[in-house]
């Protein structure tokens, strides 16, 4: 499937990727590509088949419902490129 | 100046002579904290650790004097950099994990520091262990310490884990950790001449490695022999309740696979694995392993996956969408990169253009596309199915026959730069190798031969879930047989 260049910018806009004008057309051929060749895949006929998610056993393990870890604000802050009083901070998002 | 006969010693011979102390953990390590600056132009390393190595030595070295050795005590080993290291610098090849020091260490590492394993340092790899040549990380390429005798340009070590192969390859450490979604263990160690494991999904913990696709990632072994994978792998595999598809099964003792005994043993040969791009050489040299096989006592059977095909564009479907996913967790707020904007969202954009490369950017918005409303059950579903029919081929042919044997990759090295400007091309490196990880089953890749031009060419054998030892053993008889001892052209050690 060819994408056009108003697709790209709309998934690159899902992705929170930005893209300047230049990057936009030879994204849009590469990935125009790539989208082709894996429609190969329309061939096989999987009518009935259940799609596969992992090959790990189907079901989950449970586990006691306790706190295992935590206490360690400060280890996990230590890495934020921002950090105030204990918390991480982002641009302001409510007026 | 590093001592080129201690760096020419494998893991096994290695451990034999700390345990009857032929030289201290610390000479091995300090010899090999040399052979890492030496093997600098290769750009395997991205973060060396030389004092941890020292120190983790010296606990070593009091263990053995007590005659207390752990299995793994003063085996120094490169980490490749998608393994969180607790305090260590982890970047899985990215600008946008810039200065990120995890508080935790990854449960494969873990274990491999309480089997007493000395760390050297972080290896080299494709940015988000996205790649089959090593040349997409922000800390450069990696090269590859094979050339093409008589000439001189730099090959590839190939990837993802292209740095972990060509430290071991180039006796920069003498066993390395990996990590393999396509063929990221085993296509660098065809490539670079060494032994490499994909072992079955679920026995290698991911706890703490940085997740590309988390159905599709295997960590594992690369070594010299496959007696050291044999070891690695015993001291990395393991239940872990930290990863939820951790399985519940014990871990046996991986050497003792090594019997030299395949008699009666059935090994499938599949009639797909023939592409039509495949070099005769290789075709020659798969035809040799059957031989090799053959005169050990095992039967050669021919045997078909007619989904084969399908893998590649599976595989790719599967990997983006799950890779789009897990890196939408790179945001700028808790770790990493921030590039500062008007507003989160602004500042989200452009944290994750400037971080992410070219082909992760390319990776995430196909994944992105793939998982769009609308696109979700022609693309992701149905490739969730066709993998569905990937694995049902495995799992009737291994009613059939105990292992298959077949080429790692369908080339050997190729030259750094080559290969970039068309993202399929690079893709069909994996075209052996990423049926193992859609189906989960073990996979090891030995070097067999040369390629006309001086390179090594890897043969691979795919084995049953959780059958590691047949996988094993069979690497172990075609590992005698092909009795490669050929070494690359550059050597830690030797002077370059």
């Amino acid at each position: 499937m060819a994408l056009d260049k108003a697709t790209v910018a709309h998934i690159a806009a899902l992705a929170r990727i930005r893209l300047s004008e230049a990057e936009l057309e030879p994204l849009t051929n590469e990935l125009s590509r790539i989208l082709s060749w894996v429609e190969q895949l329309n061939e096989v006929d999987t009518t009935g088949v259940v799609p596969m998610a992992s090959a790990a056993a189907a079901s989950l393990p449970m586990r006691d419902d306790a706190v295992s870890d935590g206490g360690c604000r400060d280890a996990i802050l230590g890495n934020a490129p921002r950090a105030a009083r204990g918390f991480f901070t982002v641009p302001k998002v409510v007026e | 100046m590093s001592d080129p006969a201690l760096l020419a010693l494998n893991l096994a011979e290695a451990r034999a002579g700390l345990a009857r102390k032929a030289f201290s953990a610390r000479e091995l390590a300090t010899t090999y904290n040399d052979a890492v600056a030496e093997a600098k132009p290769l750009n395997a390393y991205i973060t060396p650790t030389p004092e941890r190595a020292l120190a983790m030595a010296d606990a070593a070295d009091q263990r053995l004097v007590r005659g207390e050795a752990l299995p793994l005590d003063g085996i120094p080993i490169a980490v490749k950099d998608l393994f969180c290291t607790k305090e260590v610098l982890t970047t899985a090849g990215s600008h946008i994990l810039e200065g990120f020091h995890p508080p935790y260490e990854s449960t494969v590492t873990d274990k491999l520091w309480r089997a007493g394993a000395v760390m050297l340092g972080k290896a080299n790899l494709d940015e988000f262990a996205m790649g089959s040549s090593s040349t997409t990380s922000w800390y450069g390429p990696v090269e590859n310490p094979w050339r093409r005798p008589g000439d001189n340009r730099p090959l590839v070590a190939g990837g993802s884990s292209g740095g972990s192969a060509a430290a071991v390859a180039a006796h920069a450490a003498l066993a390395a950790t990996g990590t393999d979604t396509g063929g990221s263990i085993r296509q660098p160690a065809s490539f670079c001449g060494i032994v490499g494991l994909k072992p079955t999904y679920g026995r290698c913990s991911r706890w703490g490695v940085v997740a590309f696709a988390s159905s599709l990632d295997h960590p594992g072994p690369i070594g010299r022999t496959v007696r050291d994978v044999a070891i690695m792998l015993g001291a990395m595999a393991g239940h872990d309740p930290k990863d939820s598809t951790s399985a519940p099964v014990p871990v046996t003792d991986f050497e003792k696979a090594l019997t030299g005994d395949i008699r009666g043993l059935r090994v499938g040969i599949p009639k797909e694995y023939r592409v039509d791009e495949m070099p005769r050489e290789i075709e020659a040299l798969w035809q040799r392993g059957v031989e090799w096989l053959r005169l050990a006592g095992a039967e050669p059977v021919d045997i078909s996956l007619p989904m084969t095909k399908y893998a590649l564009p599976t595989y790719y479907i599967i990997a983006l969408a799950e890779a789009s996913s897990n890196l939408a967790r790179y945001d700028g707020v808790r770790f990493g990169l921030r590039v500062e904007g008007d507003g989160l969202e602004e500042m989200y954009e452009l944290t994750r253009a400037a971080g992410f490369g070219a082909e992760v950017r390319r990776r995430v918005l196909i994944g992105t596309y793939v998982l769009s409303a609308g696109y979700y059950d022609a693309y992701y579903l149905k490739a969730q199915r066709v993998r569905a029919l990937i694995a049902r081929d495995f799992a009737a042919t291994f009613e059939q026959v105990d292992c298959i044997l077949t080429p790692t990759a369908p080339s050997a090295a190729f030259t750094i730069g080559e290969k970039t400007d068309d993202p399929i091309a690079m893709y069909l490196n994996d075209v052996f190798t990423v049926p193992a990880n859609l189906a989960g089953v073990p996979a090891i890749s030995i070097p067999a031969g040369l390629s006309d031009d001086g390179l090594p060419l890897g043969l691979q054998i795919t084995g049953r879930a959780f059958d590691e030892e047949t996988v094993l053993r069979v690497a172990g008889i075609l590992e005698n047989a092909a009795s490669f001892r050929h070494l690359p052209s550059f050597l830690a050690g030797a002077g370059g």
